[in-house]
């Protein structure tokens, strides 16, 4: 039920984030979403694509350093308020959440969540009935 | 002997190597008459501090024969090294100074455990350099039987190996991998193999590469140092605990001193290696700067021995940085960084100045396969990395993250550091 994410490290330097998607794009990667950690010298991208394993491939030979993680994603209505109820659904069960990230698609938002617990937080969404996808889904 | 005891021969000998030079040498008698020393000056070992260092250079400046001490019609064998720039660095033997080296030398093969019935290929080239010659009469002289094979063929020497049923083993640590890869080439396993004992040295080598080599040549793999200016191998060797190389300080004095300022430092601090040659009388020299870093142990070995060891070479003295007043090799970011698996095997050191403050940035590179992907981690890597630079070192150091192969590749250690000092 969790789906995999790859992140890249990245220095700060300009113009880094844009080799990454070049390099995917020559490789006909997609990618379905992205986010970007920051501190004053280094980065990390964390990405959903079409093909994780290729792009870990691709991402190495072009001299990245990236790591493949398991992540939640979740698709809940994009109204207001609606995110906010599942994350006091995990919060009153004390799931902790390492970071998260979201990106809306029409009339639904997707949320990626990476929480240090992930068997923990499949169980509570699932037994409050939230969304979960997978990568066929997705 | 106990260590009174050696210091007391030590002292002895001393006292008669300045006479000796005082009286043969110009070059000593100069220096010592503008300190104003004379040999009675010297009586104890402790008494070394108060005479001259001698230098690579003094040894270039005083082409060919200018440090002899003995006339040519005394002097039995001559070798020479060739440095990068100048001239050769030569060396005088007397008959004397031979049998003291191969004396040190089969003191050396026997703290491997090399006996009469053993047979050892030297694996060293003859010629010039003394690593052939020199382990040549060793052998001879403890008794062994020696195959003077050299470098060069190396399936004949596989097939020498194997044929005369050879136990020991002579030569540089990167030779003797090759050997063992090249095994492999012309069909040959260590069990095809007699080999037991390995002496290895001439070049700096690491605790991977004894595994390595002992492993793939199925034998144990012992330390042996020297250098021509001394004598030859046979400076220094280690006993089968392994554990730092014994110095044969009956005949060289070893002292380890801060590089810039020319301080002797107690054992166990990391300094430039400095040796005087007690008992040498072609061209004996006074507290000779071998620009090795190391330390000395004078701690009781569990073998037993009570003479002085030294512990591996980490690099030249020539590297030396001074940031913020403290010496900083860079073979000591090295070892630190080669512990660490998050990171690839390569580091620049960046060393500036903001105001009155030197800085120094180590830069490392994360490896392609990312560890972690969470924040916390990455920050908590580049602490533990700059703890461990700073425990090191005695200086912090501020930690750069970098992206793999984004620092040049170079040969050599002096491409380790970028300077912005020098350049302002
Ligand atoms: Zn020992």
């Amino acid at each position: 039920m969790t789906i995999k994410q790859i992140s890249v490290f990245l220095e700060n330097k300009s113009g880094r984030i844009n080799d990454v998607t070049k390099a995917l794009a020559k490789a006909g990667i997609n990618m379905h979403a992205f986010s970007m950690a920051e501190t004053t010298d280094f980065g990390i991208l964390r990405l959903i694509v079409s093909d994780v394993e290729r792009a870990i491939v691709v991402l190495r030979e072009a001299n990245f350093s990236v790591v493949q993680t398991d992540v939640i994603c979740i698709s809940c209505p994009n109204v207001a308020g609606s995110l906010s109820v599942i994350l006091e659904h995990l919060a009153d069960k004390n799931i902790f959440i390492e970071y998260m990230y979201a990106f809306a698609q029409g009339d639904q938002a997707n949320v990626v969540i990476r929480p240090t617990d992930l068997q923990r937080c499949l169980e509570v969404l699932q037994e409050n009935k939230c969304n979960v996808l997978t990568n066929r889904t997705l | 002997m106990s260590r009174e005891e050696m210091r007391e021969l030590q002292g002895k000998r001393l006292h008669k190597l300045v006479d000796l030079v005082y009286h043969n040498t110009p070059f000593y008698r100069n220096k010592l008459q503008e300190m104003d020393i004379t040999p009675d000056d010297i009586q104890t070992i402790d008494d070394i501090v108060k005479l001259p260092f001698t230098t690579k250079q003094d040894l270039r400046d005083n082409y060919p024969y200018g440090l002899q001490a003995a006339s040519l019609q005394e002097i039995v064998r001559v070798h020479a090294s060739s440095g990068t720039t100048g001239n050769p660095t030569v060396v005088g033997y007397t008959r004397r100074d031979l049998e003291i080296w191969k004396e040190a030398t089969a003191r050396c093969l026997a703290a491997y455990g090399v006996s009469r019935d053993d047979v050892f290929s030297v694996g060293y080239g003859y010629g010039l350099f003394t690593g052939g010659l020199g382990l040549h009469y060793g052998v001879e002289h403890l008794g062994a039987t020696v195959i003077p094979t050299s470098t060069g063929n190396t399936e004949k020497h596989l097939h020498l190996l194997r044929d005369l049923k050879v136990t020991g083993l002579a030569c540089t640590p990167s030779y003797a991998l090759y050997l063992a890869e090249a095994m492999d080439k012309y069909g040959l396993t260590k069990e095809d193999l007699h080999l037991k004992i390995g002496a290895f040295g001439a070049e700096p080598w690491t605790e991977n590469m004894r595994k390595e080599i002992e492993d793939k040549l199925g034998l144990q793999a012992y330390n042996i140092y020297g250098l021509s200016e001394i004598s030859g191998p046979g400076v220094s060797y280690e006993c089968s605990c392994k554990c730092g190389s014994h110095i044969c300080e009956d005949h060289f004095y070893p002292e380890i001193i801060d590089p810039e300022t020319g301080r002797v430092l107690p054992y166990g601090e990391t300094g430039e290696l400095v040796f005087t040659t007690l008992t040498k009388t072609g061209m004996p020299l006074l507290r000779y700067r071998t620009k090795d870093l190391t330390s000395l142990i004078a701690d009781p070995c569990a073998c037993g021995r009570t003479n002085v060891r030294m512990t591996r070479i980490i690099g030249r003295s020539d590297d030396m940085l001074i940031i913020r007043g403290i010496n900083v090799f860079p073979s000591q970011v090295e070892s630190v960084i080669l512990e660490m698996k998050e990171f690839e095997p390569q580091y620049m050191l960046i060393v500036d100045r903001q105001g009155n403050l030197d800085t120094l940035e180590v830069q490392v590179e994360l490896r392609k396969e990312l560890y972690s992907d969470e924040m916390g981690t990455l920050l908590g890597l580049k602490k533990k990395l700059a703890d461990r630079l700073k425990s090191v070192l005695s200086i912090s150091a501020n930690v750069k993250l970098m992206e793999p192969n984004s620092i040049p590749r170079s040969e050599g250690k002096s491409k380790h550091v970028i300077d912005y000092r020098k350049l302002k």
